[in-house]
């Protein structure tokens, strides 16, 4: 990880420290069930997991309050989870089932939520990039001091859409933290391979966008680093880039073989860097946890996630009269 | 309890594949994590990863074997403690067949009963009631009254695009909005059309009323991912959470002398996408009424305007809050002969035409569909059912045109009334040429509409 290491000293409770381990081994032991009921069938078509990456969206979503807006690609499970989603709503929309958040309509890669402000779930790559600052700019619009986290990956960092948004969210102060989540792999091509710059944070500079690199597999760098993206936008400065450095274990989608880095690199990063297992050893060296404290998390997680893939398989299919609605509101479906 | 391993999925289409190698043998303790086997797909060679930790209690299909179906089970893993004679008890949870809602339940849509026509019922209302005071407008003025008129009755409204703010508007549509509504509301963005139409299409998500003017609809072509991916489809995808109630406007179609990458026709290309309305509008009127509904709609609407119709001059009613809806056709002229249908500056060749035919004495009822999305069918069908000949006119290409769509429409459901077979008059199948005669012959022609209907009634 070229990332620098958070120096700070944890500025966190260990409650909260508890909370962030259960967040993200909610997320782990949800994407490894989901990539469970793939291989069973019971979800079909393409399906990114997070597995390797938790670290970022709890790190962040310590880092929001209430009412901010996030919306990312379509790697996007793990964000919904650690906004608040239902995980049951969640895995009940990767079977297409009408319980799902989109009722089955939508799909793994196109979930939202208007309750906890989660606006998808985009399967384009980089088209959430405008998106998100276009929420941005509605909040500017209605002064209402929000902030929406826009997440892409490193592959999305090269489509063009991303610098004709940073362009224009420095042209107009708007308060959009662009989160770029670096695994280093866009699909089956490194970064050096794609990339000009090793740092892609940098190229906000052009933009006269300030960022940073962060450590993505440590959850604490990750909330630091959120605050202080966050106290940039919402005090009125616009945009702020934050490139975390992470890694997924799993291929790009289910059907990847990833033959395109060794399996020892994906061991080693599991081994030396999990974001979890980081976590563990705090609570745990910290005497904040005891292996049976951590265990009955265990147990608790698993019994979500279990109860979110019963529900998924229980809910039934949509009804075939939805294949005809949400096509056109009747009415404006946002809060004005 | 020990669990059965099942034959995985790797990849969307996977029914079957072989399970080249095993990597752990029976006795071995895997963790969640581990690589257990390789196993080749359709597509390629995949690991495949244990889920839970436990022992490999038993393999129970052998490597090298091909064929071996999803969800076959190939090995049994075991919890600590448990033995071989376990094994008898594990029972993996079967894939559950989905079970539908309502399997009674189709929603198909019935064809449409064979041979019988029932004549459908259509809005013939007048736009205006008798005796309102009329005035003359150009299209250009009613547009922009449309819009402001809109923007001081909600304050979520805001006009964003490439020269609409301090130029006043590369057409001169927005003329005097930025020094009534300000900077906040007219915004002038740089030239960057995929990136603006995003930020329109978020700004929507985020509960405002964007309207996005393009330059020129052919500059939109950088920005349609967003207009259909992004707009149209999320209300869909989100199951009714949240959708894009925004335009999309500014002039479509080709101008004058502007060669092949100004000069494009998108009706029918917006016209095909589920999500969307498509507004085209002819007259004065019709370009405010429609603009005043669009803004209005919960939906993204494309607003296709005419560069060659700006300037011209029509009735436009004096009333305070003047609205056309959706769906609605115009009839501007009846007649008993045949039926002429039209949308946008098409209507300039079908009014022309029908002019001089009616010199000649054929009696040409003129129809203009307003907007095409939703499309006014039933008016069509109506007239058809009177004259028994229809001749569709628009400036775009001939393959998959708006007229291709309405004879399909006619033929399905009107086929009896049919006295000849529908012509599309369309532009020509080419890009467009610079060159002034080669231009307008590439364009449709009045004349072209002339002989059409002459054809189809056989004069």
């Amino acid at each position: 990880m070229a990332a620098k290491k958070t120096t700070k000293k944890p500025n966190v409770s260990a409650d909260e420290l508890k909370a962030y381990y259960k967040d993200m081994l909610l997320i782990r032991r949800f994407e490894e069930k989901a990539g469970q009921l793939y291989g069973m069938g019971l979800i079909g078509g393409f399906c990114h997991l997070y597995i390797g990456q938790e670290a970022v969206v709890v790190g962040l979503e310590a880092a929001a309050e209430e009412g901010d807006k996030r919306i990312t690609s379509y790697r996007d499970h793990g964000h919904m989870l650690a906004c608040g989603m239902d995980p049951n709503g969640v895995m009940a929309e990767l079977t297409g089932r009408e319980g799902g958040y989109s009722k089955g309509k939508g799909g793994s890669m196109h979930m939202f939520s208007k309750e906890k402000h989660f606006y998808g779930g985009h399967g384009i790559v980089a088209a959430q990039v405008p998106l998100g600052a276009g929420l941005a700019f509605a909040d500017k619009y209605k002064e209402n001091g929000r902030v929406t986290f826009t997440y892409f990956g490193d592959g999305a960092a090269n489509q063009g859409q991303v610098y004709e948004t940073f362009n224009m969210a420095a042209l107009w102060q708007l308060p959009c933290i662009f989160v770029i989540e670096n695994n280093q792999y866009a699909m089956g091509t490194s970064q050096q391979r794609s990339t000009s710059s090793a740092e892609i944070w940098e190229r906000g500079k052009a933009f006269g966008i300030p960022g940073e690199a962060v450590d993505g597999m440590d959850v604490l760098a990750v909330k630091a680093a959120g605050e202080t993206a966050v106290a940039h936008c919402r005090s009125g400065k616009g945009p702020y880039i934050l490139e975390i450095k992470t890694y997924r274990y799993r291929g790009h989608s289910m059907s990847d073989p990833a033959k395109y880095r060794t399996r020892e690199e994906v061991q080693k990063m599991r081994d030396e860097r999990d974001p979890i297992e980081a976590v563990r050893n705090m609570l745990l060296q910290g005497k904040h946890a005891t292996e049976d404290d951590l265990k009955a998390i265990d147990k608790d997680i698993k019994k979500i996630v279990n109860e979110s893939a019963d529900f998924a398989k229980d809910s039934p299919e949509p009804s075939l009269d939805e294949l005809w609605t949400d096509i056109y509101a009747t009415e404006v479906p946002q809060e004005a | 309890m020990a669990t059965e391993i099942l034959m995985p999925a790797l990849s969307p289409t996977m029914e079957e594949g072989t399970l080249a190698k095993w990597l752990v043998k029976e006795g071995d303790t895997v963790n969640s994590g581990d690589i257990m086997a390789e196993i080749e797909t359709d597509k390629a060679t995949m690991e495949f990863e244990a889920v839970d930790e436990g022992i490999v209690g038993k393999i129970l299909i052998e490597e090298g074997t091909e064929g071996v179906k999803v969800n076959t089970p190939i090995a049994i893993l075991l919890e600590e403690g448990e033995d071989a004679s376990d094994i008898e008890t594990a029972k993996s949870e079967p894939a559950s067949a989905p079970v539908p809602a309502d399997k009674e339940q189709s929603s198909e849509t019935a064809p449409a009963a064979a041979m019988e026509h029932p004549e459908p019922k259509v809005d013939t209302s007048p736009d205006w009631p008798e005796g309102t005071t009329l005035k003359q407008q150009t299209v250009r003025e009613a547009l922009r009254d449309g819009m402001a008129e809109e923007m001081r009755r909600d304050e979520n409204v805001f006009v964003m695009g490439e020269e609409v703010a301090e130029y006043q508007g590369a057409y001169k549509i927005t003329q005097g909005m930025l020094d009534e509504f300000g900077p906040k509301r007219v915004i002038d963005t740089p030239i960057t059309e995929h990136g603006f139409a995003g930020i329109g299409v978020g700004a929507a998500f985020g509960g405002l009323r964007p309207i996005v003017e393009f330059m020129t609809f052919n500059f939109a072509m950088q920005a349609i991912d967003h207009i259909i991916n992004s707009a149209a489809k999320t209300l869909y995808m989100s199951g009714g959470q949240m959708g894009a109630p925004m335009v999309f406007r500014g002039p479509n179609g080709a101008a004058a002398r502007v060669g092949a990458q100004h000069s494009q026709d998108y009706a029918a290309w917006y016209m095909q996408i589920p999500g969307l309305k498509v507004a085209m509008p002819y007259s004065a009127s019709d370009y405010k009424g429609l603009m005043k509904t669009a803004i209005r709609d919960p939906n993204p609407v494309i607003f296709l305007e005419n560069e060659i119709l700006y300037g011209r001059s029509f009735d436009v009613p004096d009333l305070d809050d003047y609205t056309v809806p959706f769906g609605k056709a115009r009839t501007w002229r009846e007649g008993e002969d045949v039926t002429i249908v039209s949308f946008g500056i098409g209507m300039s060749y079908a009014l022309q035409a029908a002019e001089k035919l009616a010199e000649e004495g054929i009696s040409a009822e003129v129809i203009d569909l307003r907007t095409i999305r939703p499309m006014d069918t039933g008016a069509i069908i109506k007239s058809v059912m009177k004259t028994n000949r229809l001749v569709t006119v628009e400036e775009g290409w001939p393959q998959g045109s708006v007229g291709n769509y309405i004879s399909s429409v006619v033929m399905q459901e009107a086929f009896d009334y049919l006295d000849a077979p529908v012509i599309n008059c369309t532009g020509k199948d080419v890009p467009m040429p610079y060159a002034a005669n080669l231009e307008k012959h590439a364009l449709v022609t009045t004349d072209e509409v002339i002989e059409a209907v002459k054809k189809v009634t056989y004069k």
